[in-house]
């Protein structure tokens, strides 16, 4: 059976790991490459680490920081920062990160998610779709720079061009609820799943396992990802990098599978 | 010791990183002379097939694998495309595979009903061995591996296939005919079941 992913999502600025509250105001919570130590040891089922300075500052992906991420990292790792070509996915890739994550460059100029797919498979290829709901709509935007720039394109037609152009997954992170830790938003997990045939996976928002078993619940197998429940603890919200183990992870997706739904 | 042919596709490193930490004597390959005197080699890969046959024929080490794999007959571990090159061709490309396991690659759009799942398959998926196959010693119960891949092998004799996963249906994501091995999934990102098997094959 193939299992939902829980994923930890990491985030970049000025060397350090930080956690942001919509999108805003980050807070430094510790070291890249010792956070990566502590989620091997934990076996978390994938990471996502995303350099946030990258794309708003103009500049590169950072490829000795993502070459060393990679060497230590031992699970799968996608990587996503200031990623604008093809050839840069390449070479990320071959620095041995499992899939490459590509926001505002891919909205910009959807065609270059095939000429990235030609290079590495689509596979590889991770469309990150940050969105807000838009003032007094049902319908959601899609922002880029860090939740600064509105492209005014709607996530649905975003979404749905980017299958069409070859991605191999897609990451849609809610800035609404970004570090407010008070769960999901499961209309639009739901509302994704059901137009999208890719695999994709659902950020922004969690305040604990539960509510990651909701976004199970409503979705099926999909990958959930989670910044400050694995970072922070407590109401105080004291720096502590913790995941589930194997069994809370088996029983947490048993709890919120229905039996009878496989796939929506 | 055991050679991770480098042809400029996959993660190598992950590779050396494992078998660093079990104390397993290993190093890459990039040319034909860095084979000589190689006890196994793995074979990984990731991408488009197509592009991976093309890198390792330009790699100049296709003669010293073929005469190590089939004349020799050392063991070797293919993985992911890797494992998938291994096949005599692949729906996904145009050019030869290996040839080295009687078998083809095809896609997932082709399987109903995986074709009905989002594709790629990708994530933590169970994986079966069939009983008695070395390369998954103490694997055989609740055993789970990272998979990452919308092509399948299709093995054209079923004693070659060495474990089944399902996805919407069962294929083998893991091949063995004598020294020749294959896994679809990814060993290196596999924690510590896939620890166990790259173990496994360096005990082989």
């Amino acid at each position: 059976m193939l299992r939902p992913r829980i994923t930890p999502c990491l985030l970049i600025s000025k060397g350090g790991l930080v956690k942001t509250v919509q999108f805003k105001a980050p807070k430094y919570v510790g070291d890249p490459i010792n956070a990566v130590k502590i989620f091997n040891e934990k076996e978390s089922d994938e990471l996502i680490v995303l350099d946030i300075d990258a794309t708003v500052n103009g500049a590169e992906p950072d490829f000795k920081r993502i070459a060393d991420l990679a060497v230590e990292c031992r699970m799968p790792l996608c990587y996503g920062g200031g990623i604008r070509t093809a050839e840069q996915v390449k070479r990320i890739v071959g620095l041995g990160v499992e899939k490459v994550a590509v926001s505002s460059a891919a909205v910009q100029n959807p065609p270059l998610i095939s000429q990235m797919a030609r290079e590495v498979g689509s596979q590889s290829v991770v469309i990150v779709f940050d969105v807000r709901k838009r003032a007094g709509g049902a319908v959601h935007e899609v922002w880029t720079h860090n939740g600064t720039r509105n492209t005014g394109r709607l996530l649905d037609e975003a979404v749905a061009e980017a299958e069409s152009f070859g991605a191999g997954e897609i990451v849609v992170n809610s800035i609404d609820n970004d570090g407010q830790m008070k769960g999901y938003d499961l209309a639009l997990a739901k509302h994704v799943r059901q137009i999208t045939r890719l695999p994709m996976t659902v950020l922004g928002g969690a305040g604990s396992l539960d509510d990651i078993g909701r976004v199970i619940e409503a979705c099926g197998v999909v990958g959930v990802a989670a910044g400050s429940l694995f970072v922070f603890k407590g109401t105080y919200r004291a720096v502590l990098i913790n995941y589930p183990n194997q069994t809370v992870k088996d029983e947490l997706v048993r709890r919120f599978t229905k039996p009878t739904v496989q796939h929506s | 010791m055991i050679s991770v042919v480098d042809y400029g596709i996959g993660n190598i490193q992950a590779f050396l990183n494992v078998y660093k930490r079990l104390n397993i004597p290993a190093r890459t390959a990039t040319t034909p002379q860095a084979l000589q005197g190689a006890s196994k080699v793995i074979l990984p890969g990731v991408g488009d097939f197509d592009h991976a046959m093309q890198r390792l024929d330009e790699s100049g080490m296709r003669d010293a694998l073929d005469a190590l794999v089939l004349r020799d007959r050392i063991p070797v571990l293919g993985i992911c495309v890797g494992m998938q090159m291994l096949a005599r061709c692949s729906d996904e490309g145009a050019r030869p595979g290996l040839g080295w396991v009687d078998g083809l690659v095809r896609g997932f759009k082709s399987l109903p009903p995986a074709a009905s799942l989002p594709l790629p398959h990708m994530g933590w998926n169970d994986v079966l061995p069939v009983a008695g196959n070395r390369l998954f010693d103490q694997l055989d119960v609740g055993a789970r591996f990272y998979f990452l891949h919308s092509y399948y092998f299709q093995c054209n004799r079923s004693e070659d296939s060495a474990a089944t996963t399902t996805y919407g249906a069962a294929f083998s994501c893991a091949v063995n005919a004598g020294n020749i091995f294959g896994v679809q999934f990814h060993p290196e990102k596999s924690h510590h079941w896939g620890t166990r098997l790259l173990q496994n094959f360096a005990a082989l």
